[in-house]
């Protein structure tokens, strides 16, 4: 027989551990009945895009559709144009992960070299975290203007494509990566590019998959910037095609709901399972 | 560490994109809030005349100016204890389940912070439907009437905010819940021994020392509620009659509805002081509070 140590917390050794108090059980129903009102919006919204237009407006409403039909996904890829916002909404996700490689860029250099201006230029990422978008929505519009990008997507991606709060990320997480590991690729001939390629950023790959999450989720959500930068319809994404769905088509709840379902389901697809990096990515920029 | 060109090369793809886009957009917003910029400007300049301070005098002239004023100060003086409370509370029950089961259960807390806004306000919309929404159809199963969820102008206050409440909390639940696991196992298990039952502890040791959680939470939510814009914009358009317009959405209007480029300039600068100020009282309060 072996000794066991003393157990840290009496209290739950006398307690067999299969059979949880009654308080657990009250928390757990309390817990989970919030939970339920939560999600909720999210469970009627799938529930009624699978029903008949005339049944999404029937009193009273039925919870789960009775006639689940598909007919308002294929109206959205047919008639209308989700196609082609969905298309646009991928490559503006996909300019955004462009942004991503220049912020790890940025960060490597801020953690690992020493340069003139490093910190007047390091004061300038920390000091456009402060500043709130409705002040910058106007110039940055002229701007864009200016640069003849307004009505492109690139236009669309590109004032959000770069953040102060990411580059501070990726320059914390990055000073921690040992000099002499860079060092020893220098002196095995490896360029500096290939450094950072081969070397910076696979040792940061925690910090990449919480910001590749980030990313994501911020593109594919956008909505301000779709919004002002594209007049014409050909570049509309998701978001604003589904405000437009929402001035149009007040009557159909089925349809409305199915072109929801089209924005959020990828979104709870990547959440479910990235999840962790969704809340570390989440907990550390409500840090900001 | 070495000089060369390597570290700028590494650094200006991001700065150049950082300065265009965060830097010169402030000092562009204050040079042109000096100015009668409006559409004609992208004609020719030369329509574009120097004004001085007129656009301010204007703005605070303005009576949906102040009403946007007053609505963000109200949205902000019920929305932020609002989120607070609700959010610590929450984090509070679920850092005291263990296993599997509550940690499931956190997940479905946080998914309306990261869904689309455009989404989430169609979804609300249909649940706030005057004559088909299923509230209104869960509330005629108690007698009420039909209720006029987003086109009452003192109830649609209520209706915008509760789903920004419903979005805020979740990014707050996973702050606290960090915060919690900071909160010293012997420090609960001293006050136990002293006898302390499960609130006082609750209020005596756990609360004290969220603080700066509490503190942080509160600062960033404040924010928030200042700059607040998505879900009036959505669901109500800032209506019915401005009663739902915050500064933000009156910005967006007089911007971009009605192309006043340099009279919506004047009133985002105005936004930003209003914002430097409140968090710098804030930031303030937070440091005679330590004094003690």
């Amino acid at each position: 027989m072996t000794i066991r140590p003393l157990p840290l917390r009496p209290d739950r050794a006398r307690r067999s551990p299969r059979a949880p108090r009654p308080g657990v059980i009250a928390l757990g129903g309390v817990l989970a009945l919030g939970a339920l009102a939560t999600a909720f919006p999210f469970f009627w919204m799938l529930g009624t895009s699978f029903k008949p237009q005339q049944e999404s407006l029937d009193y009273p409403p039925t919870v789960l559709p009775q006639h689940p039909t598909l007919e308002w996904f294929q109206q959205l890829f047919t008639e209308l144009d989700f196609g082609r916002y969905l298309l646009n909404t991928v490559i503006v996700v996909l300019i955004g992960f462009v942004g991503l490689m220049f912020m790890a860029m940025a960060g490597y250099a801020f953690a690992k070299f020493d340069f003139r201006g490093r910190r007047a230029l390091f004061f300038v990422v920390l000091a456009t975290m402060m500043i709130p978008v409705q002040v910058t929505m106007i110039p940055t519009y002229l701007i864009l203007n200016g640069l003849k990008l307004t009505n492109t997507l690139v236009g669309i991606a590109l004032p959000t494509l770069v953040t102060g709060f990411s580059i501070f990320l990726f320059r914390q997480f990055m000073t921690t990566i040992p000099t002499e590991m860079l060092e020893a690729a220098r002196l095995d001939g490896a360029g500096e590019l290939r450094t950072f390629l081969q070397i910076v950023l696979p040792m940061s790959r925690p910090i990449l998959a919480v910001q590749v999450v980030l990313t994501f989720i911020s593109g594919w959500n956008s909505f301000l910037w779709p919004l002002i930068v594209a007049s014409d319809q050909k570049l509309y994404t998701l978001s604003v095609g589904l405000a437009l769905l929402n001035q149009q088509l007040a009557v159909n709840p089925s349809l409305q709901m199915a072109a929801a379902s089209v924005m959020v389901v990828p979104i709870l697809l990547v959440f479910i399972v990235f999840q962790r990096y969704v809340i570390q990515g989440f907990a550390l920029s409500g840090l900001k | 560490m070495r000089k060369s060109l390597t570290p700028y090369l590494f650094v200006s793809p991001a700065m150049l994109l950082l300065i265009t886009f965060g830097i010169v957009p402030i000092i562009v917003a204050a040079v042109i809030s000096t100015t009668n910029m409006n559409i004609s400007a992208f004609a020719s300049w030369n329509n574009v005349d120097f004004v001085g301070v007129d656009n301010y005098a204007k703005l605070f002239a303005d009576p949906d100016f102040w009403q946007a004023l007053g609505n963000t100060g109200l949205f902000a003086v019920v929305g932020v204890p609002a989120i607070v409370v609700l959010s610590l509370g929450v984090a509070l029950l679920l850092n005291r389940g263990q296993g599997r089961f509550f940690r499931a259960l956190r997940a479905f807390y946080f998914i309306p912070a990261i869904t689309a806004i455009v989404a989430i306000s169609l979804v609300w919309g249909y649940l706030y439907n005057t004559q088909f929404g299923l509230l209104n159809y869960l509330l005629s199963l108690v007698g009420v009437d039909q209720v006029q969820w987003l086109s009452d102008p003192v109830l649609s206050k209520f209706s915008v905010g509760l789903v920004a409440v419903w979005r805020g909390t979740g990014l707050n639940i996973i702050i606290f819940l960090a915060a919690l696991q900071g909160v010293p196992k012997d420090y609960l298990e001293a006050a136990s021994l002293d006898g302390a039952g499960e609130w006082r502890k609750t209020f005596s040791v756990t609360i004290p020392l969220l603080r700066f959680a509490i503190f942080f939470v509160t600062v960033t939510t404040t924010i928030a509620w200042l700059q607040f814009f998505d879900e009036p914009f959505v669901l109500t358009d800032g209506g019915p009659l401005g009663a739902t317009t915050s500064v933000s959405i009156f910005l967006y209007k007089e911007g971009f509805r009605l192309n006043q480029f340099g009279y919506a300039s004047a009133g985002s600068i105005v936004l930003f002081v209003i914002i430097a100020i409140v968090t710098l009282i804030q930031l303030r309060l937070r440091r005679a509070d330590d004094d003690y």
